[in-house]
């Protein structure tokens, strides 16, 4: 499998905080990567930096083969890199439909149609009249989505697409991305849900204070001493280690 | 065509109709001279909420391109020696100034996010009113004075009169088909979140600097007019610091971001600023009460008229039920997510 997205050694600090600190992560072409780590690892830092929203102060960041490092976001859209935001933004004044036509390229006709497509894939077809404003938190997580989709990137980054919504919703996101993948749309995952993680995702990085601390499949990683670490800091006693270990489990999250 | 659209298209040609009509109604010169200065505010208010309205970053620095399309005017008129109607033909010159002035203005202004935006703006304005008091060119405090026009006193007004309402006209088709266009569409998903849509591909300095650039062309364009109908221009009257609170107050007032708001704003400011003036002598009254009239607005229709009357007619019609949209529960948000969504209200 070819590599499609590659952070090489990103460094970036804000103040004395050192988020990334030599930061190198591979997500293959085809993959449903995820990135897991502790609150303040860095993880939504680094979806930053590869989207253009803040600069490293070193390192690089590839795309195929293509340098990108710090270019502007709406290059690094134009160049197939769709993301999703922790707290999800949408355009509240706008129409869902409008909502969707913002990163379209299409004529008015036909950026419609596959609007329309994409409202129906995620399920929220029949709000497409509705102001975006008026959209529940789920609904406006499923509209984020549909409207990174619509420029048909080759990668999507998901920041927490299940933070904060409830079990079904979980299990229909998970099943989205699932036929997206299969279609050809490679992701790169920030969440903490971690059965959604485990279930879902062919390899998983682990991030801890800015530094990839694991990756591997997820059975791998799972198990691995340094993740176990990083979730409940050195020398946890027999019963954290058994809560840890449980909470990594996969199961839930494959099938609604 | 849907009802609703007949109605909208029928109300758009009785309202141009008797806009046509008005001044062979009222012949008095002084009720036509009301009628030039209201279309010259639908043409400015209009082109403001081209940019302001759409995009959300609220200039108060939009007199620099009236002023500045006036001065085009009054110094091409006064160093080529154009007089009588061949005036009228400099009116072009005002728009490219209004527009070349934009695009170092708007490079440097539009770096900066809102607030900030605001108060570059009215530096600007400050930079280009000393300029004006200063500089040989302009006349410094004395200003410029317009060629003489010996027209009939009892029509003098009309030929001024049509031409701002075909300014009025073009400048608000302009804002019709920017709100409906793919362009329109970037400028107002920038006003809702500019960093989301530059991650959807919107390339929004580009964007913003581009409505920037036209509506700066309309307002020069029509300062131009304006210096030719008033006759003369000085610094305090063509950068005026009144002026962009006039505009903006009639965006807010008919409903900042719409088509028709801007419009209906100027057309109640405008003759309603100069019926005041005249009645009571004392122009300070007027501008304290369009002040309370601001406040007004701000306090019950914040949203401005256009937009807060539609939505009280959907309900009269409806009888206080929810619009008849089919919503069709999408995967189950829980109700506290439903309370945080509805907290953030729409614009």
């Amino acid at each position: 499998m070819s590599v499609l997205l590659r952070t090489e050694g990103v460094h970036k600090s804000y103040g004395g905080v050192r988020a990334l600190d030599d930061c190198t992560v591979e997500i293959g072409e085809g993959e449903v990567a995820g990135l897991i780590g502790p609150n303040g690892s860095g993880k939504t830092t680094l979806f930053n930096v590869i989207t253009g929203y803040a600069k490293a102060d070193a390192g690089e960041v590839y795309l195929g083969g293509r340098r990108i490092t710090n270019i502007a976001p709406d290059k690094v859209f134009a160049l197939g890199i769709g993301r999703t935001f922790q707290l999800t933004r949408i355009f509240a004044s706008l129409t869902v439909m409008e909502n969707m036509l913002v990163a379209s390229k299409h004529g008015r006709a036909s950026a419609r149609k596959r609007a329309m497509e994409q409202l129906e894939f995620v399920g929220i077809a029949g709000h497409h009249a509705a102001q975006a404003g008026t959209l529940s938190y789920g609904q406006r997580k499923l509209l984020e989505l549909a409207y990174v989709l619509v420029a048909e990137p080759a990668i999507v980054l998901l920041d927490e697409p299940a933070g904060g919504v409830n079990l079904t919703l979980v299990n229909h996101i998970a099943n989205r991305i699932r036929e997206l993948n299969a279609a050809g749309v490679t992701f790169l995952i920030v969440e903490h849900n971690m059965e959604f993680v485990m279930g879902l995702c062919h390899q998983v990085t682990v991030l801890d204070s800015g530094t990839v601390v694991a990756a591997g499949p997820p059975a791998i990683v799972r198990t691995d001493r340094r993740v176990l670490d990083a979730y409940l800091g050195e020398d946890p006693d027999a019963e954290d280690l058994e809560a840890a270990e449980e909470a990594l489990e996969p199961g839930v999250g494959e099938d609604a | 065509m849907t009802r609703a659209r007949a109605l909208q298209v029928a109300g758009v040609v009785a309202a141009l109709a008797a806009a046509v009509a008005f001044p062979q109604v009222f012949t008095n010169p002084a009720v036509t001279n009301y009628g030039v200065f209201a279309m010259i505010f639908v043409a400015v208010a209009s082109a403001w909420n081209t940019f302001s309205g759409f995009s959300g970053y609220i200039s108060l620095g939009h007199a620099v391109f009236f002023g500045s399309g006036a001065y085009a005017v009054g110094v091409a008129a006064r160093d080529w020696h154009v007089g009588g109607a061949g005036v009228f033909g400099l009116m072009p010159l005002g728009a490219a100034v209004g527009a070349l002035i934009a695009v170092p203005f708007g490079l440097v202004a539009l770096r900066v996010r809102r607030h900030t935006f605001i108060v570059i703006t009215i530096a600007m304005f400050f930079i280009f009113q000393l300029m004006a008091y200063n500089f040989s060119f302009t006349g410094g405090s004395s200003g410029l004075d317009a060629p003489f026009l010996s027209w009939n006193l009892q029509t003098f007004n009309n030929p001024f009169y049509y031409t701002a309402l075909a300014c009025a006209v073009a400048a608000t088709a302009v804002a019709w088909l920017i709100r409906r266009s793919r362009f329109g569409l970037q400028l107002r998903a920038i006003r809702d979140d500019e960093d989301r849509a530059r991650g959807l591909g919107v390339h929004a300095m580009r964007v913003k600097l581009a409505a920037f650039v036209l509506s700066a062309a309309i307002t020069g364009l029509v300062g131009g007019l304006w210096f030719y109908y008033i006759a003369q221009v000085e610094p305090s009257t063509g950068f005026d610091p009144l002026f962009d609170l006039f505009v903006v107050l009639m965006a807010f007032l008919g409903g900042l971001g719409t088509v028709s708001g801007p419009v209906l704003g100027a057309l109640i400011i405008e003759p309603g600023q100069l019926y005041l003036t005249t009645v009571f002598t004392n122009a300070y009254l007027s501008e304290i009460l369009l002040g309370a009239l601001f406040l007004v607005v701000v306090l019950f229709m914040p949203r401005g008229v256009i937009p807060t009357g539609a939505e009280w007619i959907t309900k009269l019609r409806t009888r206080g039920r929810p619009a008849a949209t089919s919503m069709p529960q999408a995967p189950g948000p829980t109700a506290v997510q439903e309370a945080q969504a509805t907290q953030e209200a729409p614009r």
